[in-house]
């Protein structure tokens, strides 16, 4: 009788301790729940709020005008080519030079102490005030290398900014592709050119182009350093045309053109005191998020995509 | 006439059934590749195999028994050079390959030579994450192969050759990964055979395996060695016995005993390898 006494008293206990640590787990799953909830809010509330504030400016004339003295018919033309044409430039100079670093640091490098070097320095690059770059890029880019207060200048500076984020990306998608699977290649006789070119490069595609994409989101909204070398804050015409109609068909006059992007934009309206401007930064506020969450929607999907193919 | 050949007979049979003239005729084997004196570090200064001589003998199967951390593996891995993958590993002797004497740990020995010569199928199936036909082409790409029909045909032989055409003949252009993981395990053997090696090397090839699949790649070594000539890696000791022609039992980095697999199962001449076998410890 006592022995089924003593059972019952252990499986109570048993029961009270799993009770207990139950707790545990909802406990911080409601903080959890909190933290999250509140940050999302935030987002959302000042979203919602550049939405709403900026509603009468969304139209089509909103894109397809130039700023101008008069609020209602000022528009972000200027501004979204020059964000446009610079992130191109900053596209076809931070995607090779950081997919090329992340694959060489990786693959080919000697491990030592002047790869641990480069490491730090990598990593601390991503943490450099963005301004910092700004300074850099007037002294070298346009005072120096005498590129001008151009597009090219702005793209140059803004793929400074992106080189870490991509260099990092490429390194993490590079070092989680396993090593059997790089062994397996080399066994038949592949070179590590052949082995980067038709296995590393591929695997780690879908981690290198997210890290492309987060950091083309960094650069769109990028000011500080833009403001730095010296764009324009008020712009009532556009840069040479890339693609023209006679032959070759291309066009790099664009490159030294002024400009202005989104955020620059934005700033120069806000710091106007009639009341109207506020409404057309807001609505370029919009824009800029809209644009942000856009591209980090196509890095999550894509992310996916590839990585629903590759099953280790 | 009748009398001369009933005396041959007699004498062969004569000669067969006396285990020592058994060892005599193993001798005259051909021999496919050999390591004298192989010694083996690495990086971290572990020295992990000590003064290792193994005959590999042509269209035969070696395997390599020993409990875990014993250096079976690493020695597997040094026929194709695998360890100068990684920084600070280092070599010493030789192994020889035969018919042209080329030791292929010289330095001067390209890597990339040696592993279009041996090849080398892993202890977990690991095909890439490619379509079937692209993983057993891989090998012939890589040597700049690009004519569609001799790459058909060279995957078609392959595939057969590992068993395993039938089973995937009308769906070659799909993901690898949509395979068994004993298919998985033929395809890498396909893959390894798509190149025409001189020397197979299996690194517990079916540990990762169920028995059906073991029984499957087991029958089809057997047929490979027809071939070409395999060393194996194994912890299964049944396996070695049922598989292998000749044996090598190592522990600590030293190779013990070195034989005809049937004596070794039988009658090893060294006390550590019959502890071994009975499963005195291991």
């Amino acid at each position: 009788m006592s022995k089924i006494i003593g059972h019952e008293d252990n499986l109570n206990a048993i029961r009270v301790l799993i009770k207990k640590h139950k707790k545990n787990d909802r406990i911080f799953s409601y903080i959890g729940l909190f933290v999250i909830g509140s940050l999302a809010i935030a987002l959302l509330v000042l979203f919602l709020d550049l939405v709403i504030d900026g509603y009468p400016k969304m139209n089509l004339e909103f894109f397809s005008n130039f700023p101008s003295r008069k609020p209602e018919g000022a528009g972000i033309l200027s501004a979204w080519v020059g964000s446009a044409l610079v992130l191109i430039v900053t596209f076809f100079v931070a995607v090779p030079m950081g997919v090329a670093s992340g694959i060489y640091l990786e693959e080919y490098a000697k491990k030592g102490w002047f790869a641990d070097l480069i490491e730090i320095n990598v990593a601390n690059l991503a943490g450099v005030p963005s301004i910092i770059y700004g300074l850099l890029a007037l002294g070298l880019f346009v005072y120096e290398f005498g590129l001008g207060q151009s597009i090219l200048t702005a793209g140059l500076t803004l793929s400074l900014l992106m080189l870490p984020i991509v260099i990092v990306a490429t390194r993490e998608a590079i070092r989680a592709i396993p090593v059997h699977i790089r062994e397996a290649a080399y066994a038949v006789g592949a070179t590590k050119w052949q082995v980067t070119l038709h296995h590393v490069l591929q695997y780690a595609m879908g981690g290198v182009l997210t890290g492309i994409i987060i950091g083309m989101a960094r650069a769109i909204g990028e000011t500080a350093p833009v403001i730095t070398i010296g764009a324009l804050t008020f712009i009532a015409f556009l840069p040479p045309t890339p693609v023209t109609d006679v032959a070759p068909f291309i066009n790099f006059a664009w490159l030294e053109a002024g400009f202005t992007v989104l955020p620059i934009q934005m700033f120069n309206w806000i710091s106007r005191p009639e009341h109207a401007f506020h409404i057309n930064a807001a609505a370029t506020g919009a824009v800029i998020i809209i644009l942000t969450l856009l591209m980090n929607g196509i890095a999550i999907k894509l992310r996916y995509s590839i990585r629903k193919k590759i099953k280790w | 006439m009748a009398l001369l050949l009933n005396f041959v007979i007699v004498f062969v049979k004569k000669l067969n059934g006396n285990p020592r003239n058994k060892i005599i005729m193993a001798r005259k084997e051909i021999l496919k590749a050999e390591s004298k004196n192989f010694n083996f570090h690495y990086a971290d200064g572990t020295h992990a195999l000590k003064d290792i001589n193994i005959p590999l003998y042509e269209k035969k199967i070696t395997a390599l028994i020993g409990p875990s951390g014993c250096g079976k593996s690493t020695f597997l891995r040094s026929f194709n050079r695998m360890h100068d993958l990684y920084a600070g590993n280092k070599y010493d002797g030789e192994i020889i390959l035969h018919p042209d004497d080329t030791n292929i740990l010289d330095k001067k020995v390209d890597p990339i030579e040696v592993r279009m010569r041996i090849s080398m199928v892993f202890q977990k199936p690991n095909p890439f994450p490619k379509s079937i036909y692209e993983n057993v082409a891989y090998g012939l790409r890589v040597r700049g192969e690009h004519n569609k029909r001799l790459l058909d045909d060279k995957v078609e032989e392959a595939l057969k050759g590992a068993s395993l055409w039938n089973e995937v003949k009308d769906r070659l252009q799909d993901l690898a990964y949509n395979l068994s993981g004993g298919q998985q395990q033929r395809l890498c053997i396909a893959r390894a055979l798509a190149t025409d090696p001189e020397i197979m090397l299996f690194d517990e090839p079916t540990s990762a395996l169920d028995p059906i699949a073991t029984v499957n790649i087991e029958e089809l070594m057997s047929e490979l060695k027809k071939k070409l000539t395999i060393l194996i890696v194994t912890h299964n000791m049944q396996q070695a016995a049922r598989i292998s022609d000749y044996t090598a039992y190592m522990y600590l980095g030293e190779m013990i005993e070195f034989d005809e697999t049937d004596i070794i199962f039988t009658k090893p001449s060294k006390k550590a390898t019959e502890d071994y076998i009975t499963g005195k410890f291991g």
